[in-house]
């Protein structure tokens, strides 16, 4: 016999009325952190290439910025996966031995597609810096062994291509253009798929719909290209403040970090309102669609919505996260401050959506008649309850950051000075 | 060797080897095996629950947590009963706590939070239980969704867990229409009924049935016509549970009401 009673998911599970034995709350805070990372991997990637496919002139300074951000963000989106599983350690499985009737198998394949696209990409972007790097410490003469060990390591970056003439150059910026249009879909569908691991869960009566993927493709575009407004903004402050500081304790003229130009996001700011419109526009005809035919699961499906979870959805996602940013967005004069205010909300909104779906899509019993409750856990007391409580979507929220500081050294993102 | 000629030997050596490489990814040797075996299979189980001789005693819920190594005291079980209720105003009630392993020995109805209600047996209108448990489905949600192949459908039709394969995504548990998927507390691999295949295949009864008193529980082989289950299934009136679904579940009962999910 075995000893420990908890099944997983007991921990943070509070069941009302009629609920089966077998269920709870399996898939809780990382599974609503999945959505939201690739959602941000996708947003990201579709802002950037806003300017490199459809030559959007205004967002050069933020394409770059945007991309390699998505480039950090693709690490942290499995991660989330791997705190989930319970054997982790198979997590390997997947690949070696995908079973594709089920929509989770081909992460692999669409993961590794669209991982590789984004790093050729980076790599064309980038190349003239690896090559210049690389040449002028292979020039060094008597190289120390940090030289020696920075010269292979721009070396291998630049794969043996040393070729920076002008007509080259322009090759890559054309291959830039393939490879982002290339990316778009990809990254749609990279998102879009984890709309349809939802979707496609007939069990699951608020889950089931065709619309989930299209849902889950403009929030992601959305939330990418939000989080990369707040970012921008903060880390430019950040940037200003710091040189602001270090001239007064040299008591030198501070030299200045470029200001951010307002017409950038403004015209990310036009961006983000569309793809906002058409987000909230789906997911309420997604809701009044239910309402309206009201099948077998509508009774249980209105009291989650309109009772059990009424702050979270229509307070949470849609007051906060959409009614406030839209005001503050289409308000005139708009600021860089107000605009990193909204996007902060928007951001907000997004993650309260996937709760919605993810919590939510588990907040009633699949007789209809029982409801259950999720008691995100806060204090950890054990691996699971740290794995899957606030702590463990802190850790995934940290990650892209730290990885985007490093990532920054080499593929630095700064807007090129102006002439 | 002239390029020409180098080129076109090259061709048709690839050609060569990727004719086969394809023809095998198609046919999917290890499916088509599955799927004659399955055909050839003289067996296809099936179970009949008749819910008039059910009782609610629970007995068959603890013969299967001791025959399967389910922890006693956890609520998740292999197979569990559900007391229905429906009083003469008009109210509904259902209930199965720790899947009625103890049985239903009192008139409180559990509600949930730890709160209860008494239903006194003069406020009876109708009441009646249902034993459930996994209904082997012909077409399986929880094997399409199982992303590494650890849930594979045998050819005689049980639905099985590998334990040593199972990631525990739980995709199968969310696939699931009826519940009958969980974590065991131990393994942390997806579990599920399997019709106790450890002992039907050995001509033995699965535990719940063995264990059942009252005869409500009868496991049967749909492919022999004279097996008794097979003939009740094919002459009396009987029915599935959320045949919506689509998987065609095996498990069939006698006297389901509506109220039923």
């Amino acid at each position: 016999m075995y000893p420990n009673p908890l099944i997983h998911g007991e921990a943070w599970t509070l069941k009302e009325l009629f609920v089966l034995p077998n269920e709870n709350i399996y898939w809780s805070l990382q599974i609503v952190c999945y959505p939201f990372m690739t959602g941000l991997v996708a947003g990201a990637f579709v802002l950037s290439s806003l300017y490199h496919v459809f030559g959007v002139k205004q967002l050069k300074d933020i394409a770059r910025f945007a991309l390699v951000f998505s480039f950090s963000l693709l690490f942290a989106a499995p991660m989330t996966l791997l705190l989930h599983l319970l054997h982790p350690e198979r997590a390997f499985n997947v690949f070696s031995t995908p079973h594709f009737t089920s929509a989770i198998a081909s992460f692999g394949v669409i993961f590794f597609t669209y991982a590789s696209i984004v790093a050729t990409e980076l790599w064309l972007l980038f190349r003239k810096r690896f090559v210049e790097k690389s040449l002028a410490l292979k020039a060094v003469t008597g190289k120390s062994f940090v030289q020696k060990i920075q010269y292979l390591f721009w070396t291998a970056l630049t794969i043996g291509g040393f070729d920076i003439s002008h007509e080259t150059l322009e090759r890559d910026e054309k291959a830039v253009k393939i490879m982002a249009g290339i990316g778009i879909p990809v990254a749609l569908f990279l998102h879009g798929y984890v709309g349809f691991i939802f979707g496609s869960v007939k069990a699951n009566a608020l889950w089931m719909t065709p619309l989930m993927p299209v849902i889950f493709i403009t929030s992601a575009v959305v939330s990418g290209i939000a989080l990369c407004t707040v970012t921008y903004i903060v880390m430019n402050s950040i940037k200003k403040w710091l040189s602001a500081r270090r001239a007064a304790k040299t008591r030198s003229i501070d030299a200045g970090v470029a200001n951010i130009d307002l017409g950038v996001i403004k015209t990310t700011a036009n961006y983000l309102l569309a793809f906002l419109v058409a987000a909230i526009s789906l997911e309420l005809l997604d809701l009044v669609f239910r309402g309206y035919t009201a099948v077998k699961s509508w009774d249980a499906l209105r009291s989650v919505i309109y009772v059990h979870d009424f702050i979270p959805v229509f307070i949470l996602q849609y007051g906060i996260g959409d009614l406030i940013p839209l005001i503050l967005l289409l308000s005139p004069r708009l600021s860089l401050r107000r605009a990193a205010i909204a996007a902060a909300f928007v951001l907000f909104g997004i993650f309260m959506m996937r709760w919605n779906v993810v919590i939510g899509g588990q907040a009633f019993s699949l007789t209809f008649s029982g409801f259950m409750h999720y008691e995100l856990p806060i204090i950890p007391h054990d691996i699971e309850t740290y794995k899957e409580g606030i702590f463990g979507a802190l850790t995934v929220f940290t990650v892209p950051f730290v990885l985007f500081y490093f990532i920054k050294k080499i593929l630095p993102v700064d807007p090129e000075p102006k002439a | 060797m002239t390029r020409r000629e180098f080129l076109e030997k090259m061709g048709l050596g690839i050609a060569a080897t990727a004719i086969p490489a394809t023809f095998f990814s198609v046919v999917k040797p290890k499916q088509l095996f599955a799927q004659v075996a399955a055909e050839k299979s003289k067996v296809r189980w099936a179970f009949l629950v008749d819910t008039y001789k059910c009782v609610g005693c629970g007995m068959c819920v603890r013969a299967c947590k001791l025959e399967n190594e389910i922890p006693y005291d956890t609520s998740a079980t292999r197979t569990w009963v559900e007391r229905y209720v429906e009083t003469k105003d008009g109210r509904r009630f259902a209930d199965s706590p720790k899947g009625a392993r103890d049985g239903f020995t009192s008139p409180l109805i559990d509600l949930g939070m730890g709160k209860t209600q008494e239903i006194k047996a003069d406020e009876v209108q109708k009441a009646f239980f249902v034993p459930k448990l996994c209904n082997q489905c012909e077409d399986p949600a929880c094997v399409q969704a199982c992303p590494v192949g650890a849930t594979y459908q045998t050819p005689d039709g049980v639905a099985l867990v590998d334990r040593t394969w199972c990631i525990g995504c739980g995709y199968c548990i969310m696939a699931c229409p009826y519940g009958a998927r969980f974590f065991h507390p131990a393994t942390h691999t997806a579990e599920k009924c399997t019709f106790c295949y450890h002992r039907i295949t050995k001509g033995l009864q699965p535990a719940c049935v063995d264990a059942c008193a009252f005869g409500a529980r009868s496991i049967g082989n749909l492919k022999d016509p004279e097996d008794p289950v097979t003939k009740i299934i094919s002459t009396e009136r009987v029915s599935v549970l959320k045949s919506e679904f689509g998987t065609k579940p095996q498990v069939f009962y006698i006297g389901l009401d509506e109220e039923v999910r």
